[in-house]
């Protein structure tokens, strides 16, 4: 029975994932087409960043802020992205 | 003589290429690991064996969705039903991997239909912005490395998960759930530093997922409207910079 969700759970994940490599060579987007898709990155970015965040601790909202505050600023002031999560991984295990 | 030495120059691209994509898919493995170990754990705990929950992990490879199959495993939910729902929480890598893909032009589809299976939230938000990698020689490599980088080391932690059980103390836990959030906005800031208008994008589309959430949308579906309304807002954003 198991065996049988996962193999479901994996087809329904595989096939959204697939269907865009054979499709995309045969079309040709125009322009403002592309610029929507050059744009998904960082729209996927924000929308997966927030509200998520304010659930790392469910019942204090404030935390998840403040360690996406700590990952901002150390961000911003350009270490890798290795140092940031391991600030905020900081941060978060301090206050708790 | 000359062959030999396009062969080896070659050969170090590809080495260059794999290397470059191990690197970039270090912050995914740090992010990932101790998620997928919690995975394991509470995959344990609805009564999968470890065969399974590893089994999960190498064929569905979804955060997101392995949480919520296990958690409905759990409850006793049916077949068709946990199914219907990794498909709705799973369909935003649909408009993602349109977007990759996109990119990915220059690269085959032997290389880009396989590639496609390694995409998540993390390894196209990551690979999405190394865009220029998929223009040069040997691209294509950087992209597996790094992906099976991530595929790797959520295999390897769900499995941990689901032999170590409950040893790792919550709190620890609970401070790694920062992770892959701190990645994500690693990912951003610099990219707003670049160009500001990204970060406007990335702005709204927090605020259209957030009020979706408002509205009582799924989690799954409100990220997929935040996503692709939010991403809209670069057809007019991004214009002047076509190259």
């Amino acid at each position: 029975m198991i065996f049988l969700i996962i193999i479901g759970m994996s087809l329904v994940t595989m096939i959204p994932r697939m269907i865009p490599a054979f499709i995309v060579d045969k079309l040709q987007f125009r322009d403002w087409v592309n610029n929507w898709l050059n744009a998904i990155p960082y729209a996927a970015l924000g929308a997966l960043i927030f509200p998520g965040i304010l659930s790392v601790k469910p019942d204090q909202p404030h935390i998840g802020l403040l360690g996406g505050g700590v990952a901002i600023v150390l961000s911003y002031l350009g270490l890798n992205v290795i140092l940031v999560v391991i600030g905020a991984i900081l941060t978060v295990f301090l206050l708790t | 003589m000359t062959t030999k030495a396009a062969a080896d120059q070659k050969k170090s691209q590809s080495i260059h290429m794999i290397r470059k994509g191990i690197t970039t898919g270090l912050p995914i493995m740090l992010g990932y690991l101790p998620i997928a170990v919690t995975y394991g754990v509470l995959a344990k705990q609805s009564g999968m064996t470890l065969t399974e929950l590893t089994l999960m992990s190498v064929l569905v490879f979804a955060g997101a969705s392995q949480f919520m199959g296990a958690n409905m495993i759990a409850v006793g939910a049916s077949a068709m039903e946990i199914i219907i729902a990794t498909f709705v929480l799973n369909f935003r890598q649909f408009v993602m991997s349109l977007s990759f893909m996109n990119r990915l032009r220059d690269i085959g589809l032997n290389w880009k239909a396989p590639l496609s299976l390694g995409l998540t939230d993390e390894t196209f938000a990551v690979s999405a912005l190394h865009p220029k990698e998929a223009k040069r020689e040997k691209g294509a490599l950087f992209y597996t490395a790094l992906f099976l980088t991530a595929y790797f080391s959520w295999i390897f932690g769900s499995f941990l998960g689901g032999v170590l059980g409950e040893v790792i103390p919550d709190k620890v836990s609970q401070s790694m759930g920062i992770a892959l959030y701190a990645m994500f906005i690693g990912l951003l800031i610099p990219s707003i530093k670049k160009e500001h208008k990204v970060g406007l994008i990335a702005i709204l589309a927090m605020l259209i997922n957030a009020l979706c959430i408002q509205i009582g949308m799924g989690s799954g579906w409100a990220i997929v409207f935040g996503t692709i309304l939010g991403g809209m807002s670069g057809i007019h954003l991004l214009k002047e910079d076509r190259t």
